[in-house]
């Protein structure tokens, strides 16, 4: 769930945009690098955009009593890195901005830093570390694309408590007070969906593994001793 | 191919699906959506004085017309993914499979005649 339209005040609205458009930037220049360069890999970015599209699409209930949605940038931060997610994230806040009123034209940088960014670096530092420690393939991308979709909500419930501190002076008891409270809206109902977000994600990457590896290990997102011995041929 | 990691998953959105049911039927919880008990919790926190300072431009007038286009979100995500997955799955049948990879060239053709 993003924050609403018209719900962060003058000057924390300006002040994500600041900090997202540099990314969004950059993440820009290097999908229009890649595509130049890898042809062969533009199908494999449609999919990773799509399944961004579908996750953030689907409203779940939680074990809270209420919906929330997961976001599926992991899969496209642990491909592409976490620069071009931010720009395949615009893309699904912008739609759901303008025909569903979920979001906001003025919080989207806001939304942008969470679903965008924070998530997807986080999938991506998760995913590194994970196969760093030679963890099973499947069992790394569940947990880098789980820990991803929670920090999203974390970071929500982190700009609305700075935005909104109890008392309505920024101290850091104040933060912590309303922290307290968003945290328990957003990153509690999270839990859930943030595990089936995992557990959706990993099928997605075996199939790609099924039906595309190579470009995987032309990635660097795997190793080709990896790829052969997820498909079952070691050679 | 093993279907390990499908019966995982399956298991796992099994056990939510049943918390779901279970829950749905014993509690009169409302399934709202969390923004908009954040909303509450920024009243509570301002005491009611906060005013948005944007509105929507365009809301879907109605409960069907927002689901239409969450569905839409849906639909044109999954053809996407299944396209491309097809395409690959077939791609790599013709190519390594059934041997076509050369075939496929037009150098090769010539050479053929």
């Amino acid at each position: 769930m993003h924050i609403m339209e018209g719900f962060l005040p003058t000057p924390w609205w300006q002040a994500w945009f600041a900090v997202s458009i540099p990314v969004i930037l950059y993440g820009i220049y290097k999908m229009n690098r890649l595509v130049k360069e890898k042809r062969e890999i533009l199908p494999l970015l449609a999919v990773a955009g799509a399944f961004i599209f579908v996750l953030s699409s689907l409203k779940l209930p939680s074990v809270t009593g209420s919906c929330s949605h997961p976001t599926g940038t992991g899969v496209a931060a642990i491909i592409f890195g976490p620069a071009i997610s931010a720009v395949l994230g615009v893309i699904v806040l912008i739609y759901q901005a303008i025909f569903l009123a979920h979001g906001g034209l003025t919080t989207l940088g806001a939304n942008v830093f969470s679903m965008g960014i924070v998530g997807p670096v986080v999938a991506y530092m998760v995913y590194k570390a994970g196969m760093k420690a030679n963890l099973n393939f499947y069992l790394v991308v569940f947990l880098a694309t789980a820990f991803g979709d929670w920090a999203t909500y974390v970071t929500t419930s982190v700009q609305l408590a700075l935005a909104y501190p109890a008392g309505n002076v920024l101290t850091f008891a104040g933060f912590m007070s309303s922290f307290g409270k968003f945290a328990t809206i957003f990153a509690v109902t999270q839990v859930p969906l943030a595990i089936m977000e995992g557990a959706v994600s990993a099928l997605l990457f075996k199939y790609v593994v099924n039906v595309k590896s190579d470009i995987l290990v032309e990635m660097k997102v795997l190793e080709d001793a990896v790829v052969r011995k997820l498909r079952g041929n070691p050679a | 191919m093993s279907r390990k990691l499908e019966l995982i998953v399956l298991a796992i959105v099994l056990i939510f699906a049943v918390q779901f049911v279970y829950m749905s039927s014993t509690t009169d919880a409302e399934y709202g959506g969390a923004d908009g008990e954040a909303e509450n919790v920024i009243n509570e926190i301002t005491g009611g004085t906060y005013t948005p300072i944007a509105e929507p431009i365009w809301e879907p007038p109605s409960g069907e017309i927002e689901s239409l286009l969450f569905g839409l979100q849906a639909a044109i995500g999954a053809g996407i993914i299944g396209y491309f997955l097809g395409y690959y799955r077939a791609k790599g049948r013709y190519e390594n499979d059934l041997g076509y990879k050369d075939k496929s060239k037009p150098e090769s053709d010539r050479q053929s005649l």
